[in-house]
């Protein structure tokens, strides 16, 4: 798919100009093609945004809609409600520990295979099949395997450290206060990091291995070769993994549910938003979360979105 | 290899692409099958109703086989009329509520649909203007004759009914392990303080948590029995009437025994359903349990037997109320298929159709004249406890409030887990009430 496209636009971009007239003809079919998807695109999609944002700034409450005007009232009350500061802090704790187990899992992966080990592609599927599961069954196996049960009752990770020998491991994981939620982040980092593997693997091939040659003749060690050339050149692929994992931490939902459930400790701005409305039917509220969540991940995403539009508009 | 980069990326979106296609597939299915409804009703709505479409979350174990035998009585009553039965899965409904939420909005009501009895029933639905007052039907079949009189105004708003009960089932029940109690001498417990010094003297023992408890929703379940406990049935009562302030000396006692039977509790609660935490009383892990009697099918589902491998009583403090839910059918305002859907509360409120559903979903017929060679053990005591004890609502299942209120009560309970502030609690209460009361 993707290949095509690309080979297309080298076409479009070698063209003659005696041959401009029948492009412009096909462009024309182009749009016709495109145009259901980017109709729905616009209904489903901004369509929808902009309906949740006039909601978000509305009395809604109950089964019957309500679009009284309330101004910002639905935001200052989010901004002193204990469950959504829970929300916050929870998610802060997920991103950093998901972003950072992630990337430092991938990147170590991938280093490893890049050094020319046998059987590379083997290894490479194994690391990248967690990432074909859906979060569900991922939630549903390591709700097991964090089972926080003491005494008698140990399972899961707990009885494997305690028939190792490693009592001083055991730990309540997800029903750990404060930081529980960052026993839910190691399964995400668990199903993510072979993703961000292959990112980073992508990123190792591209680097010319001219570009280590010269440093090694130049007197580099190992160490120096990828601390001073290597590294340098995986900063966009560490970009682009930042805004793909930061992003996807933002919305978690699906692994939660199925992880922990619904429970305030391990509560997320997208569970709040999805039990207050259906649940309590504040659809006022529930809107506005969803446009608090909309916002921080347009933080996220925009500037990327930007630099990446102007860097192929360069290239 | 950057050729195998792009092709992992071109498979990677091949599979994203087959994922949306799926998703839309069943789309479409619903759109049509909805559309196609629209059609059958105004062409068979001139001669009787062909069909009633009836939405429930009765999808496995004893509720769908008891919707089943339910089906039966319907199909032998009324062979002209089709049924269908709209159930979506989903733990307690939440899914389900959220499609008939979306379904009512859109102007695609089903002709009659499941939800708790009273509050959340009324609180949605009769608000939202949505059902109808089923007064008529309870007086041409005879039901104010037969079901509690103390039922009819929790399931009423301003004299209209608004829903047919088909069963009760019981919140208030303490559940314990007979071996672990007569081990260490300990009778079933009577009041709030018989319960916690039977809890001190099996914590004295050695047992780590002597309450068995799951997820927070059950922590709600166990909220409400221990505040009728300790505020009694006129009490508990009063404060979904408004008669009893949130704010007063009584509501602060009854959160700070609820906060003190916590600490009985085990630590990994939040990790374990219902069920595993009904197991751990079976298992003698721990001797109570406070749950609704569901928690008995479970027991016999595993093959434990009454007063052998568990035995059971009021909630402490709560004996002669009976505090209940009930699972019960309305009547939809804009039915497509009004006769029948009226034909299927006729059936949902016979002795029969009770009957059917009772002994097969493990819960006791909302009318008091059920045939008592139909039921176990356990569900005769409730039986006769039902038709002697008070009559108080549960509010974990839907009796006492409407759905923005227990929502707002839910998330008081669940921050109280995190810091044990009764006095935080009880402004959380408070405020629930105020903006949802």
């Amino acid at each position: 798919m993707t290949a095509s496209v690309v080979a297309e636009t080298e076409i479009l971009a070698s063209a003659k100009s005696p041959k401009r007239k029948r492009f412009r003809m096909e462009n024309w079919w182009g749009v016709i093609w495109v145009l259901p998807s980017l109709l729905a695109v616009m209904l489903f999609v901004y369509g929808f945004i902009i309906w949740t944002a006039r909601v978000s700034v509305s009395a809604w409450k109950g089964l019957t809609p309500d679009y009284t005007y309330v101004g910002a009232e639905n935001f200052v009350n989010l901004a002193s409600d204990r469950r959504f500061h829970i929300d916050i802090t929870n998610t802060i704790i997920f991103t950093i520990v998901f972003v950072l187990g992630c990337l430092l899992i991938g990147l170590g992966l991938a280093l490893l295979l890049d050094k020319g080990i046998r059987a590379e592609g083997f290894y490479r599927s194994l690391f990248l099949f967690p990432m074909a599961i859906s979060f569900i069954v991922t939630g549903v196996v390591w709700r097991w395997l964090m089972n926080p049960a003491q005494g008698d009752r140990l399972s899961g990770l707990n009885l494997l450290f305690h028939n190792l020998g490693l009592d001083f491991l055991i730990n309540r994981w997800y029903a750990t206060p404060t930081w529980g939620i960052a026993a839910v982040a190691i399964a995400a980092v668990w199903q993510m990091s072979g993703y961000t593997m292959a990112l980073y693997l992508a990123g190792l091939r591209a680097v010319p291995e001219a570009l280590r040659e010269a440093a090694r003749v130049d007197g580099a060690s190992e160490f120096q070769v990828y601390r001073r050339v290597v590294m340098p050149l995986l900063w966009p692929v560490t970009l682009s993994a930042v805004i793909i994992l930061g992003h996807s931490s933002l919305k978690v939902f699906d692994l939660i549910i199925a992880m922990v459930g619904k429970q305030v400790a391990l509560d997320v701005p997208a569970i709040y938003m999805w039990t207050t409305t259906f649940d309590g039917f504040f659809f006022g509220r529930g809107a506005a979360i969803g446009m608090v969540l909309l916002v921080s991940v347009a933080v996220l995403v925009i500037p990327y979105l930007w630099y990446s539009l102007r860097q192929d508009s360069e290239g | 290899m950057k050729r195998t980069t792009l092709k992992f990326l071109g498979l990677l979106l091949v599979l994203a692409m087959v994922a949306a296609a799926c998703s839309s597939d069943s789309d479409d299915t619903t759109t049509t099958a909805a559309g196609g409804t629209d059609e059958t009703t105004t062409t068979a709505a001139a001669a009787t109703d062909s069909k009633v479409e009836v939405f429930s979350w009765w999808t496995g174990g004893g509720e769908a086989a008891g919707l089943d035998a339910m089906i039966v009585v319907f199909n032998a009553a009324y062979p002209n009329i089709e049924f269908v039965n709209s159930a979506v899965a989903g733990g307690a409904g939440t899914n389900a509520r959220a499609v008939l939420a979306s379904r009512l909005q859109a102007n695609d009501p089903p002709d009659s649909w499941q939800g708790h009895a009273g509050q959340e029933l009324i609180g949605t639905y009769v608000a939202a203007d949505q059902i109808e007052p089923l007064n008529f039907l309870y007086e041409e079949m005879g039901w104010l004759e037969v079901m509690p009189e103390t039922l009819i105004p929790l399931i009423s708003k301003d004299g209209n009914i608004y829903s047919v009960p088909v069963n009760i089932h019981r919140s208030n029940v303490l559940w314990a392990n007979p071996t672990v109690l007569s081990d260490a001498g300990i009778d079933m417990p009577t009041t709030l303080d018989e319960f916690y010094t039977a809890m001190d003297a099996l914590k004295e023992g050695g047992m780590e948590a002597p309450l068995a408890m799951g997820e927070q929703w059950t922590t709600l379940h166990l909220f409400e029995t221990i505040m009728l406990a300790s505020m009694g049935p006129a009490g508990w009562e009063g404060l979904w009437d408004g008669s009893v302030a949130w704010d007063s000396a009584e509501v602060t006692a009854g959160l700070e025994d609820f906060a003190k039977i916590l600490t009985y509790t085990n630590a990994d609660a939040a990790a374990l359903a219902w069920q595993d935490a009904g197991q751990l009383v079976l298992d003698g892990s721990s001797a109570f349990n406070i749950m609704g009697d569901w928690q008995e099918g479970f027991f016999r589902e595993v093959g434990s037997e009454p007063q052998t491998g568990y035995t059971w009583a009021a909630v402490p403090g709560t004996d002669g109320n009976f505090q209940f839910l009930s699972d019960s059918f309305v009547l939809a305002k804009s039915a497509p298929d009004r006769d029948a859907a009226i034909a299927w509360l006729t059936v949902a409120g016979s002795l029969e159709g009770q009957d059917a559903f009772n002994p097969v979903k493990g819960s006791i017929p909302a009318r008091s004249d059920g045939d008592r060679s139909l039921y176990g053990e356990y569900l005769l005591s409730a039986m006769d406890d039902w038709a002697s004890d008070t009559v108080v609502g549960s509010l974990t299942h839907g009796v006492v409030a409407n759905d923005s209120w227990k929502s707002e009560i839910d998330t008081a309970v669940g921050l109280f887990l995190l810091d044990y502030d009764v006095a935080a609690l009880q402004e959380g209460l408070v405020a629930a009430a105020e903006a949802s009361g």
